[in-house]
């Protein structure tokens, strides 16, 4: 792991111990520790604590809100995006500036606002509710904090792709006979389809794991609006260690298949961009 | 590619076909229905997503006036709150500083191998949930963890204390620093190293009066990143803290116990600084990438040929919470 060549700066030992001590001790320690402890439960006893009813019901909830979010992430990115690299408006920079917003802002923020937003008093919650739409303490309301969190992840993905796409190659399409349209389902769709996929996958995976947002938003009712990673957090309050590693442990497979993904998608999309 | 794509452009020309013309023109822009009805969808989702919950937060804040917005913050367990996240961040940005500028000399001035794993790993906090991040900790360190009997015995508490505070935002936040320099520092190379070295200067010399120099403006990137996240961590700092008020409440606990208590302008009183701390950072994130743009104009003007410096500013905070 240390073989150094061809550098004469100096450092290299002292810097890459101290890398490697701090890595150990605040990332792979802790997570060795937890996956020990998973370990030591017996292989019953965790699919009884994983696959409990609630549990189901939780995975049911955090999954189907984030792929619903990410899917409208998805949508409303490449839409965001291609509005502010293509067109120029009044406010366009302002908007280019506040995507990022919802990396900035503390989770805890976010939910706390939201909520406030469409609830019954909210601003939008007052036109809102009236017509049945209830966007606090309810399945849209995770929704709606998930596709608030992971607004950024989509637009900021696609951005570079849309500026480095050449227009030439759509007014060949164009020259050549082919409706705006055609021109773009054919021609602009394929070359983006690599970079809104990773951007979806970044999306789901980043919400997934959410939970400073969801908490003020959802309610968190058992068997309807209770994520799994607050379902973890509940399990720990009952000092259930065992139950709360055991959700604990499925989240964290996913998340590393969702990122081996991730992984997969970002060298397509790469590959994409360097084809001659 | 580019040789078919000229053949195309000489038939289509070659025809002198006015239609075809006509039609490359409404081929290559949206009718201006469509572009403005794109541009409408567009402003209304930012406005419901992006603008309107920023206002609503300081308008919720201050909708009982400035007295009780003051009175809300100077209240004395809010005040804690503010200053124990104040501590917290001051001492996890400056640990992480201190290990991304080491992770990336190591990493990007030298060649061994792993190096690719050594990188996964320092990414691996982006990819667990914040919860799960707590609940390593506790893991360790609680009462039935792997140190809990001996940390009790001789009186140190970790869990429901700072320490444990410190140590999950400490791993939340541990990427930030690291990834923005990496690609800064592997971009800059080696050569201007080398050169302060041959001249005489010390290890210590180059890298505080070359290499530094030249990643200023993505450590600063980094710092702000990774503070903002540190202010703001709520899941992992929930599960750690034990929301002892006045104690080991950090801003965002506040705002949640305060929630919870039905005083809701006084969590969005505590809300609206960590809104303002989101502002603030996206505005010199916003100053710093223009600066770069700018940097990297000026530079492709000098070597029309050099390739783009690094994805450090195009890769903005990165994944997972």
């Amino acid at each position: 792991m240390t073989k150094k060549r061809f550098s004469a700066l100096p450092g290299f030992g002292l810097t890459m111990g101290f890398t490697l001590f701090y890595l150990s001790a605040l990332v792979l320690i802790p997570f060795v520790g937890l996956v020990i402890r998973a370990c030591e439960i017996s292989w019953a006893d965790f699919w009884r604590l994983a696959t409990s009813d609630r549990a189901l019901a939780s995975y049911r909830v955090t999954f189907g809100a984030s792929l619903i979010a990410a899917v409208a992430n998805a949508a409303f990115g490449t839409l965001l995006a291609w509005v502010l690299v293509r067109y120029d408006f009044p406010g366009r920079r302002w908007i280019d500036a506040i995507i990022d917003f919802p990396f900035a802002l503390p989770t805890a923020v976010a939910g706390l606002t939201l909520a406030s937003l469409f609830g019954a008093n909210g601003w939008l919650g007052q036109f809102l509710v009236p017509l049945g739409i209830h966007g606090a303490y309810t399945p849209l309301g995770i929704v709606i904090a998930l596709t608030f969190v992971g607004l950024p992840f989509v637009v900021r993905t696609l951005q570079p792709v849309l500026q480095s796409l050449e227009r030439e190659v759509e007014e060949v399409a164009a020259t050549l006979g082919a409706g705006r349209l055609r021109t773009f389902l054919t021609v602009v769709a394929p070359a983006l389809a690599p970079s809104v996929l990773t951007g979806f996958a970044l999306a789901f995976a980043r919400a997934i794991g959410e939970y400073g947002s969801i908490v003020f938003i959802s309610g968190n009712k058992p068997f309807k609006t209770e994520i799994a990673p607050y379902l973890i957090f509940m399990r720990l309050e009952e000092y259930d260690y065992a139950g709360a590693i055991s959700l604990a442990v499925v989240l964290l497979v996913f998340s590393f298949l969702l990122l081996g993904a991730i992984n997969l998608l970002e060298q397509w999309a790469a590959n994409f961009e360097h084809q001659p | 590619m580019s040789i078919s794509l000229n053949k195309c452009m000489a038939a289509a020309f070659s025809s002198q076909d006015s239609e075809a013309l006509k039609k490359s023109q409404r081929g290559t822009d949206e009718s201006p229905f469509v572009k403005w009805t794109l541009i409408t969808v567009a402003l209304a989702f930012s406005a419901v997503f992006l603008l309107l919950p920023l206002l609503n937060v300081f308008g919720q804040a201050l909708a009982r006036g400035w007295t009780f917005y003051w009175s809300s913050l100077t209240d004395p367990d809010s005040w804690a709150a503010i200053r124990l996240t104040l501590i917290v961040a001051g001492i996890a940005v400056p640990l992480n500083v201190l290990f991304g500028l080491a992770a990336a000399w190591a990493i990007a001035k030298f060649k061994f191998r792993g190096k690719s794993i050594l990188i996964t790993m320092i990414d691996l906090p982006f990819s667990v949930s914040p919860v799960v991040a707590g609940l390593m900790f506790v893991v360790l360190f609680g009462l039935q963890g792997f140190f809990g009997k001996w940390l009790d015995a001789h009186d140190i508490k970790i869990i429901f204390a700072v320490p444990g505070i410190v140590l999950a935002t400490v791993f939340v936040t541990f990427p930030f620093v690291a990834r923005e320099l990496i690609p800064v520092m592997q971009a800059t190379g080696t050569e201007q190293e080398q050169a302060a070295l041959t001249l005489g200067a010390s290890g210590w010399q180059t890298f505080w009066h070359v290499t530094l120099p030249s990643v200023k403006w993505g450590l600063l990137y980094g710092i702000i990143l990774c503070n903002a996240r540190a202010m703001g961590e709520f899941g992992a700092v929930s599960v750690v803290s034990g929301h002892i008020t006045g104690q080991t409440d950090t801003m965002p606990l506040r705002v949640e116990k305060l929630y919870n208590e039905y005083n809701v302008p006084a969590a969005f009183a505590v809300a609206s600084l960590l809104a303002l701390l989101a502002l603030i950072t996206l505005a010199i994130k916003t100053f710093l990438e223009w600066k770069q743009a700018r940097d990297f104009r000026k530079a492709q003007e000098h070597k029309p040929d050099s390739r783009a410096s690094g994805g450090a500013m195009d890769y903005p905070l990165s994944t997972n919470s």
